[in-house]
């Protein structure tokens, strides 16, 4: 097991190494470049040349992404083009935001297993059915459309939810995290009750169950300690894409409730060519995403005595 | 494990109804516990009529409405639905049925190429990973790993701004980053199959890794990839309307149900008919998607025997 740990530990770093790779690869190939500097028109033309030369973009891709990773090795992500600062504190002053958001989130969203438990325990019964077609539907409805809806609804009648921002003070941040993290929520509710009904279910019809049944043990203890314990292997799995999900989901999500998050920060660096800060958010969003995996991984090793790690 | 399912069914309906002892193959089975499901069925009729309609929609647009959906009037700007402009008139005083029509192709066409796409990459390097480990398993791991630890939207968004991607480069995109978490659902349940017997019973009666993989580990992994993949047509739909709302998606004047979406919410307060119709369209397409997918999820599943 140390063996693996150790093993899944260099790979995750080669991993966010291959990450890191891509992007930088991708952001260049692509046409066009860095608006910052040719949005001005009064400036003359070589501006831009120099601009470009003094930030090494006249140079091959490869000894740029050497430089840069040599760099990122001192943790120093490089300068903005947009206004020159350190592209890690622009990305640090939002980060509290994004992970305030997509925290609450992940722990809201965690709810959706006890009621996907329910729903297997009592298959085809009434809370089974109409979760089966809440699921369904809530999957289908756009988030971001229905809390764009909710907040011009809200506006137009009782106004009781803030347009956008993340307010001041402990009371007014929580006014204004609710709608944005049940929103992002939603999202942990369907995925984890829909595999958490079907995973057991599939568990409930093993022969081991029968087993347990046929010796005598109560539901109860059944259900507890021999069905839940498999069946809950598949929520590990997920705890990575659901991770990487909220990061997703919460660039629209930000983008709609004016949260200012990294999310944002990415997009708009995106749409400017940004390159330093838009590989810090690449190698920082992958590195949560990463780390998410990894304990996945260690846990699900742990719990599924099937898999075999050599 | 298919086989015994398929006699002990088969002996059940023979049974009730006094029918033949005639084996019927899994596909069969499963279609049949399927089309006793009325909900589902109703969803599967009204996906079909909404492929036929928007396959149609050229055709359909011309002769009978007799309207071109790019085209519009100014001074029919905003007009509510009525009897000459069923769902009503948008900013450019463009019919929306006739355009909603047309849209459904470009957003159906993409949730399918999608699905197409990472369908086939998914499953085959999700067994190949899955059943040979080492080498060839850490290799396509790697590049899974890759893809999958950059936040979905992160990618998207990387890309479609870069490359101003259109129809098909947008479904490539969808496809590039759907197919990894296709293979990793797929390579998990395969890395947890291929340690049972009857993996082991299949390799001692001599049988090839190939047909290992595709007779017996396949079906076994097959209810979990058609839910995935009912999830990535629907995915792409919503993504695409997704990327729309950051001006990303489909861009004008092709138009996608998430441009016409996302273009609506300009006009929320005035408009509501344009918020409506494809907000509609899209929630009750992915819905009967969702829907089916997961009742055929059930009907596919050998050990959700009722």
């Amino acid at each position: 097991m140390t063996h693996f740990i150790i093993r899944r530990a260099i790979q995750s770093f080669l991993l966010l190494i291959g990450v890191s790779l891509v992007s930088f690869f991708i952001q260049r190939i692509a046409p066009g470049g860095p608006s910052a500097f040719t949005e001005n028109p009064r400036l003359p033309a070589s501006y831009a040349l120099e601009q470009r030369h003094a930030f090494g973009l006249d140079q091959p891709l490869q000894v740029q992404y050497a430089k840069w990773l040599w760099q990122v090795g001192h943790l120093n992500f490089g300068r903005s083009f947009a206004d020159q600062r350190p592209a890690m504190d622009k990305i640090l002053d939002r980060l509290p935001n994004t992970l305030e958001l997509a925290g609450t989130a992940l722990v809201l969203g965690l709810l959706g297993i006890p009621i996907g438990i329910a729903a297997a325990l009592r298959r085809g019964g009434i809370f089974d059915q109409s979760l089966r077609l809440v699921t369904v539907l809530g999957n289908a409805i756009p988030t971001w459309w229905l809390g764009l809806v909710i907040l011009i609804l809200s506006v137009k009648t009782v106004d009781i939810f803030p347009l956008a921002g993340v307010g001041d003070g402990l009371f007014d941040r929580i006014h204004h995290l609710i709608l944005p993290a049940l929103l992002l929520a939603i999202g942990g509710w369907l995925v984890y009750s829909r595999y958490m009904r079907s995973e057991l279910l599939e568990v409930l019809g093993q022969d081991y169950v029968r087993t347990a049944r046929a010796k005598g043990l109560t539901e109860r203890t059944v259900i507890l300690s021999h069905a839940l314990r498999n069946a809950m292997i598949v929520i590990i799995t997920l705890l990575g894409s659901e991770l990487a999900g909220l990061l997703s989901v919460g660039v629209i999500m930000e983008s709609v409730f004016s949260w200012p998050g990294t999310g944002r920060l990415l997009w708009e660096s995106a749409l400017s060519r940004d390159y330093p800060v838009l590989m810090a958010e690449v190698v920082l969003g992958a590195t949560f995403v990463i780390l998410g995996n990894f304990l996945a991984d260690i846990a699900y090793g742990f719990v599924d005595p099937r898999i075999k790690y050599e | 494990m298919t086989q015994a399912a398929t006699t002990e069914a088969s002996l059940r309906e023979a049974g009730a109804a006094q029918e033949s002892y005639e084996s019927q193959s899994y596909l069969q089975l499963s279609w049949r516990r399927l089309r006793r499901q009325r909900g589902p069925m109703l969803a599967l009729a009204a996906l079909i009529a909404i492929c036929v309609m928007t396959i149609a929609s050229p055709w359909l647009d011309e002769s009978l409405l007799h309207i071109d959906p790019n085209r519009g009037l100014i001074s029919e700007r905003f007009q509510a639905p009525s009897a000459q402009h069923f769902l009503g008139t948008d900013d450019f005083g463009r019919d929306q049925l006739a355009r909603l029509l047309v849209a459904g192709r470009v957003s159906l066409a993409i949730g399918l190429m999608v699905a197409g796409i990472s369908l086939t990459f998914g499953i085959a390097m999700g067994l190949i990973a899955g059943y040979y480990p080492g080498l060839i398993d850490d290799g396509v791991n790697a590049i899974i790993q890759v893809v999958l630890n950059i936040p979905l939207l992160f990618i998207l968004i990387l890309l479609s701004t870069l490359f101003h991607p259109g129809v098909v480069g947008l479904s490539i995109i969808f496809g590039i980053t759907g197919w990894p978490g296709i293979a990793r659902q797929v390579r998990g349940r395969v890395l947890s199959e291929r340690q049972r017997d009857y993996v082991l019973a299949a390799l001692v009666a001599g049988a090839t890794d190939l047909r290992i993989m595709y007779r017996h580990i396949l079906p076994n992994v097959f209810s979990v990839v058609l839910v995935i993949a009912g999830f990535g047509v629907g995915g792409a739909i919503l993504g695409e309307a997704g990327l729309s709302y950051l001006g990303l998606g489909v861009q004008v004047p092709t138009a996608s149900w998430g441009n016409m979406l996302s273009n609506a919410l300009n006009y929320f307060e005035s408009a509501w008919w344009m918020v409506v119709a494809p907000g509609a369209a899209i929630v009750v397409t992915v819905f009967c998607i969702f829907y089916f997918a997961d009742a055929l999820r059930d009907a596919l599943d050998p050990h959700l025997q009722d």
